[in-house]
């Protein structure tokens, strides 16, 4: 067993685990943040993707323990108050989901593309960068158009603050 | 997966004494090979000494047309580092397309060469550009340290360290992803020095990574993409797999080449 310990979502926490404990299964099943979500076992979904000190990751494919000290953010994370993020705001207004399976991975993955293309994203690099995403109904094109419209809203917002 | 208990390194002192006390250890860096395996139960280690938090291991140094990368950098911070950009764009190329985001945040050049996945990328890198890995014991020459499908020179408790490498005047990367896994159906590295070419294949060979002579002698008479017509390697020692025959990598082989030379005169 392993006691770990880690900030979710701003939140400090700990648990003593077994040492095998995938990282979702301690935010899902310890911490009952069921928004990550699990597709697949063999690391190729992206379902499970959240942010391990700023940078997006499969939470399945990292042992809790190697998180233990580290700053996570999960979808649950992302929402200020009854404020939903702009990206995940942009999904909504284009109907970036369907079954919603691998939507919170999707924004997660959609956050960190946006950070790091502070310059602006085309359709090209967004459907590259989710090579690691994968989605089983909407075909892709509203996803890809909702991250680039949370793109130029957030750039926008970017602006208006400098 | 099974049980394991893991162990997190200091240094590098401490990893080779936590790795030489464990029953069956193995080396934990970046994880994304090994905790895939391990769900899979295609591995069982009984520890996991985790080399993600010793700095000694990361960072990637460009002093002229030297290149020292630790083997705890990972794929994201090769494929974003400027001053390897200039003097060897084709390893930050190659970078840049392994796997995806969230692999790469993670993944490591050390337990990519560690691994030697025949279809891995970075093996044909190091191959082509003749480096040397090192390790807490000794330096090894790529050629000498690739020695079969999954197979490497090191031995269980022997730690990469760095991989070392002096750029040459001209590189290229070119490869032909798997369309579902992206790993190389077949990709090739070229490489032209003063004294010769390189060329390196992975994703094709049926012992790994290999040096394809025809393509070398070829391309040191002229290094051009012309240069490759007519030139065929043989498909004796290549891999028939359900995604493609060994005649059908014999081919990709010769087409990833010139694509490959076509990047590296840009
Ligand atoms: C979805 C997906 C897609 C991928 N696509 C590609 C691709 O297109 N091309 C490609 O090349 N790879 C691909 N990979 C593999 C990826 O590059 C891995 O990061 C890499 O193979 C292993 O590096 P790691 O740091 O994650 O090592 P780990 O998984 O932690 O370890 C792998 C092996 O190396 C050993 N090891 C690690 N570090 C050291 C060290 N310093 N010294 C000695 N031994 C060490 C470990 O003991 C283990 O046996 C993909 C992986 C995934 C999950
Ligand atoms: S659950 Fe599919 S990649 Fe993590
Ligand atoms: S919305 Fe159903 S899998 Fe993407």
């Amino acid at each position: 067993m392993s006691d770990v310990s880690m900030v979710v979502n701003g939140r400090n926490v700990s648990g003593s685990l077994e040492d095998r404990t995938l990282l979702v299964h301690f935010l899902r099943d310890t911490l009952g943040l069921t928004g990550t979500h699990v597709g697949c076992d063999t690391s190729q979904c992206g379902a499970c993707v959240v942010h391990v000190d700023g940078k997006a990751v499969k939470s399945c494919t990292m042992l809790a323990a190697q998180a233990s000290g580290a700053e996570v953010v999960t979808i649950e994370g992302l929402a200020e108050g009854g404020e939903l993020h702009p990206v995940q705001a942009a999904f909504k207004e284009h109907h970036g989901l369907q079954c919603g399976f691998c939507t919170p991975g999707m924004i997660m993955a959609a956050v960190d593309m946006i950070a790091r293309h502070p310059d602006g994203l085309d359709e090209a690099t967004v459907r590259d960068e989710l090579e690691g995403n994968i989605c089983r109904c909407t075909g892709y094109h509203n996803i890809v158009k909702a991250i680039l419209a949370a793109s130029e809203a957030m750039a926008g917002k970017a602006r208006q603050a400098a | 997966m099974y049980e394991t208990t893991y162990h997190r390194a200091s240094s590098v002192e401490d990893a080779v004494k936590l790795i030489g006390s464990a029953e069956d250890g193995k080396l934990l860096a970046g994880g994304q090979t090994l905790i895939p395996t391990m769900k899979s139960r295609l591995a069982a280690p009984t520890d996991l000494v985790d080399l993600r938090q010793i700095d000694a291991l990361k960072g990637i140094e460009v002093s002229g047309r030297s290149v020292r990368i630790g083997a705890g950098t990972t794929h994201a911070e090769v494929a974003g580092h400027a001053g390897l950009a200039e003097v060897c764009p084709a390893l930050t190329h190659l970078a840049a397309h392994i796997g995806d985001p969230h692999v790469r945040h993670m993944g490591t050049i050390g337990g990519s060469i560690a691994n030697n996945d025949p279809a891995a990328d970075y093996p044909a890198a190091l191959l082509a550009l003749g480096a040397t890995v090192v390790t807490d014991k000794r330096e090894i020459a790529a050629a000498d340290f690739f020695t079969g499908l999954f197979e490497t020179a090191l031995a269980p408790d022997e730690v990469i360290t760095a991989v070392a490498f002096e750029a040459p005047a001209k590189c290229g990367y070119a490869k032909f992803p798997n369309p579902a896994s992206r790993y190389a159906l077949t990709g090739v590295f070229v490489a032209k020095r003063d004294d010769g070419v390189r060329v390196a294949v992975t994703g094709a060979g049926d012992d790994g990574v290999f040096r394809a002579d025809a393509i070398e002698q070829a391309l040191s008479t002229s290094f051009e993409p012309s240069a490759l017509e007519g030139v065929s390697v043989p498909a004796d020692d290549l891999m028939t797999d359900i995604h493609a025959s060994a005649d059908y990598r014999a081919n990709l082989i010769v087409v990833m080449a010139k694509r490959a030379v076509a990047a590296a005169n840009g």
